[in-house]
């Protein structure tokens, strides 16, 4: 199988409301990932764009208009949209338009403009479970999150308390991102007192809507070696789709993920994530879903993760940091663009780039995960140096 | 590289920046309107609650209860075998309490949405709310029955059930 | 070296301006039980990754992956959506296999275009929102613009385009699948009401409803599924751009940029020697002109000469839309380049009954995603 790596990467701010435009988001991440290995459109052979619903941008056929903002006029384009998976998945789609030899170098965006949305991007959401059988109820999305939460407290005797950890740990290691748009130095008690919006779920357990991109440049492995000094081996790929009838399985655990986590794991030659892999940044849209993906990713058993967050394992100086970027809780959810910042920070992060957000001890391994959907997405990437 | 970088793009507004016209901006009010073909499962299915009952359908290969009904099973990729009626009564697999709707208001009278495996189905649970009871009572395992809109109010739709109350057993 | 990859099966429900009968995830089932039977394969146990090409708005929901694993028998797979039309998941599936990580992919789509009722507003909506969404127009002046302009720099007559229509609803009679059929004059295509100056009414294809199913498969599982592969010799896609106000007047720079693409990785050098008939996007009746020059199988300007002289007819030198194209067959949105593709392959198999072409072996199709966009993709598809 042909060798691909991420050689560059760039991104904007996320940020509540942008004053750009989302074409013009596109174009700063894209142009910031192209200057970060030297590299002009004319250097890029295809172009791969990951953006969520158009619901927010409100710009039906919505990657048509961002196109020319990604860089790919005149040039082979393509969108991948696999709801709140995307940001993680164009890079594995990224992956496939290189590896498959018709393409040397690949230059991947992800972008999101929730704010177009009014009168809040979360109205976006009614539209996207069954019309017939779901929809009519006046079906929040948050209801969703409260469920699965509620399921998964339920099934492993976990509280609130210790989920609330992971928005503590979150938001303060998006302190060091200079693009964190909610960063803050909260407590337990501060999450537990925040507002109610649907039970169990509460305001502090919830990321914020945002706007923003990042890009990414991928190249083939004989450009990848001449351009780039440290290039980051995508070493395995993985993506799946659950049921959309939530009724007929237990929300309690993410299966979907285990399955795309177990396809990458697979390609990458990994049998034992819990000790091969030294980062993880798995989608934590709500500090509770950190813990359910990272027990779908396989990096603890079911039920544990809550007791690794307690124990300070997935600290930056744990042995297992996990969402060391500070996540989607600190950073900002930008849908699609969420995603792949969480790639970007695996790119930085092996390359000992992150600066103060840098995990010490030379990580080589590291395992992303976005998810979306009806509750149903897992897309994986894993990298390694 | 991201430590090398000292300004990075994109710039923050506030909800007021574009109220008060200090920044140019542009609305839009989409008008698009949809109506869907029920099909042949979907339509049974409501044509039936407008009746007050509800019905799903059986897949014999991997013998489970599909609900909604729908006429071909996902998993084995044939169709199904029969319609099957259910009970409407049911057990709470999961349920929140919503102080927010879908546009993110809040609301003062808290929506008590649940999944609700309907009795006879062998575990499978519809979407839907739960009234007629202080919410902080609700637990995962609660037995609940369905409220039904009158007879002459049904249209056949899933509102047709108004939403399940507990049932002591 | 490229690895060969064949379209191994094919299934459609039926083409019908309405299907109030069933709901579009019957029309996945539909299709893609169809499609499974043909290639004979279980999608459980032997397709290893799926590609739907749905756009959100079309349907009328936010997030159209959610509703896709179950139509298609790809629960707990690796499936992924493509907004965009359905030859970009072809190249999609045969990207997946080239990399050695897959085998057989399926690839699905469908159109529900009866379900939405306010067309007109839907393309509207994917104008850009502060250059042109404020001027309230019906969009489809946009392609009334770009037929002026194509007129206008080409010499092309609007009876010349009206020949197309004529041609594409006569094809379309001898297709049972194609809606559309019919057999009018150049007279009654000009005297049909005037809708976007020069576009007449009969020069505007109408939508209609469908799903389709394709499955690819590895040179290796391909030998083993079928004896009749057709394969895929050259793919190739492209964006030119969006912006009205930029782009280039009257020729469809995308579709000449993908064709090179596909000729390139086909080795093709001389299209119009080198393949023996296209289905290409005929939305607009002056759309298959345009295309016909874009993709290099004629000389700028000179489309419209061939259509007058009858080379584009069935039983003419270089047959174009045999299946009626979407004049006749009617417009199937995202599903519109699968329906294209489709007729190729039935006529590379030689199952395309009474329309049947005699002695084909290498086949083109090209789709066009429609305003306001400036996006295409085309295939070439061989018998060996």
């Amino acid at each position: 199988m042909r060798k691909v790596a991420i050689v560059g990467a760039g991104m904007t701010k996320f940020v509540r409301r942008s004053l750009e435009t989302g074409k013009e988001l596109s174009w700063q991440a894209a142009k910031m990932a192209l200057d970060s290995c030297q590299l002009t459109l004319d250097d890029v052979d295809c172009v791969v764009m990951g953006t969520a619903p158009d619901a927010f941008d409100m710009i039906h056929m919505k990657a048509e208009y961002l196109s020319d903002g990604a860089g790919a006029w005149r040039k082979p384009y393509m969108r991948g949209f696999v709801g709140g998976g995307t940001g993680v998945f164009v890079a594995d789609q990224g992956w496939y338009h290189v590896a498959s030899g018709l393409f040397d170098t690949c230059l991947v965006v992800a972008e999101e403009k929730m704010s177009c949305c009014l009168p809040h991007p979360q109205g976006a959401f009614i539209t996207c479970w069954d019309q017939f059988t779901e929809s009519p109820l006046g079906t929040s999305l948050l209801w969703f999150f409260a469920w699965e939460m509620n399921r998964y407290m339920n099934a492993h005797g976990i509280t609130e308390r210790e989920i609330a950890l992971v928005a503590v740990k979150n938001k303060k290691n998006a302190m060091n991102h200079p693009c964190a748009q909610l960063a803050a130095e909260i407590t337990v008690d501060d999450v537990l007192n925040s507002e109610i919006m649907a039970w169990p779920v509460k305001r502090l357990d919830v990321s914020p809507t945002s706007d923003g991109a990042v890009a990414i440049v991928l190249a083939a492995e004989h450009v990848a070696k001449r351009i780039s000094d440290k290039p980051v081996w995508i070493e395995g790929v993985g993506w799946c789709l659950d049921t959309m009838y939530i009724g007929q399985r237990d929300l309690y655990y993410p299966r979907y993920v285990e399955y795309a986590a177990r396809m990458a794991y697979n390609m990458a030659g990994i049998k034992e994530p819990s000790k091969e892999i030294n980062i993880a940044e798995p989608y934590d849209p709500f500090d509770y879903k950190e813990l359910h993906h990272m027990e779908g990713l396989l990096l603890c058993g079911k039920g544990e993760a809550a007791r690794l967050t307690a124990d300070g394992v997935t600290q930056r100086t744990g042995n297992l940091p996990t969402c060391p970027s500070g996540g989607a809780l600190g950073v900002g959810n930008a849908i699609a663009a969420t995603g792949l910042m969480k790639v970007a920070e695996l790119f930085w992060q092996l390359r000992g780039e992150a600066g103060k957000r840098q995990v010490p001890g030379k990580p080589k391994k590291g395992v992303a995960q976005a998810w979306g959907d009806e509750m149903q997405v897992g897309t994986v990437i894993v990298l390694g140096v | 590289m991201s430590e090398k970088v000292k300004e990075w793009p994109g710039t923050a507004l506030k909800e007021d920046d574009i109220t008060e016209k200090r920044v140019l901006s542009t609305e839009w009010h989409p008008n698009l309107k949809y109506a869907w073909d029920t099909g042949i499962g979907y339509g049974r299915y409501f044509a039936e609650l407008k009746k007050g009952r509800i019905i799903g359908t059986r897949c014999n290969k991997c013998r489970r209860v599909l609900l909604p009904a729908r006429v071909f099973c996902e998993w084995c990729f044939r169709t199904v075998d029969e319609w099957v009626y259910l009970e409407d009564t049911g057990t709470v697999n999961t349920f929140s309490i919503a102080y927010t709707d879908w546009v993110a208001n809040r609301i003062e009278e808290p929506q008590i949405p649940a999944l609700i495996e309907i009795d006879g189905s062998g575990g499978v649970a519809i979407m839907h709310l739960i009234g007629e009871v202080d919410p902080w009572k609700v637990k995962i395992g609660m037995r609940v029955k369905a409220v039904w809109k009158p007879e002459g109010e049904r249209e056949g739709a899933i509102t047709d059930i108004k939403y399940w109350k507990p049932v002591d057993e | 070296m490229l690895p060969r990859v064949a379209i191994v099966g094919i299934g459609f429900s039926s083409f019908r301006s309405i299907t109030p009968d069933i709901s579009f995830k019957e029309m996945m089932f539909e299709a893609a039980t169809r499609a499974y039977e043909d290639a004979g394969v279980c999608p459980q146990q032997d397709i290893d990754g799926f590609v739907t090409c749905e756009e959100d708005f079309a349907h009328g929901r936010s997030i159209f992956s959610i509703h896709t694993p179950d139509n298609l028998g790809a629960v707990l797979k690796p499936i992924h959506t493509i907004p965009g039309d359905g030859i970009y998941g072809l190249a999609a599936g045969y990207m997946q296999i080239s990399t050695g990580l897959m085998s057989i992919v399926a690839v699905e789509s469908h159109s529900k275009a009866s379900n939405m009722l306010t067309p007109n507003y839907l393309i509207a909506h994917a104008l850009d929102p502060v250059y042109n969404k404020p001027l309230g127009y019906n969009p489809y002046f946009i392609a009334g613009m770009e037929m002026n302009r194509y007129l206008f720099e080409t010499g092309t007559t609007k009876e010349q385009c009206a020949l197309v229509a004529v041609k594409n609803k006569l094809n379309a009679l001898l297709n049972p699948q194609a809606v559309y059929g019919e057999r009018i004059t150049a007279d009654e295509v000009l005297g049909s009401e005037m809708m976007f100056y020069p576009l007449s009414r009969l020069d505007m294809s109408s939508p209609a409803d469908g799903g389709i199913v394709m499955v690819l498969a590895s040179e290796e599982k391909a030998k083993a599924l079928t004896d009749k592969p057709i394969w895929i010799r050259g793919i190739g896609w492209c964006s030119d751009t969006p912006g009205l106000e930029t782009r280039e007047g009257g020729e469809a720079v995308y579709a000449h940029l993908a064709g090179d693409m596909a000729y390139k990785m086909a080795d093709i050098k001389h299209p119009r020697k080198e393949i023996d008939f296209v289905e290409i996007d005929d939305t607009f009746s002056y759309k298959e002109l345009q295309h016909l020059e874009a993709l290099k199988l004629c000389r700028r300007g000179e489309a419209g000469a061939l259509v007058e002289e009858g080379a584009t007819q069935r039983d003419g030198e270089f047959p174009v839309n045999v299946s009626g194209g979407s004049l006749g067959v009617g417009h199937l949105v995202e599903a519109t380049g699968l329906q294209r593709v489709l007729e190729v392959v039935l006529q590379l198999r030689g199952e395309a009954g009474k329309r049947q072409l005699s002695n084909v072996k290498v086949g083109l199709a090209q789709s066009w995603r429609g305003i306001p966009t400036n996006s295409g993709a085309a295939i070439i598809l061989s018998r060996e």
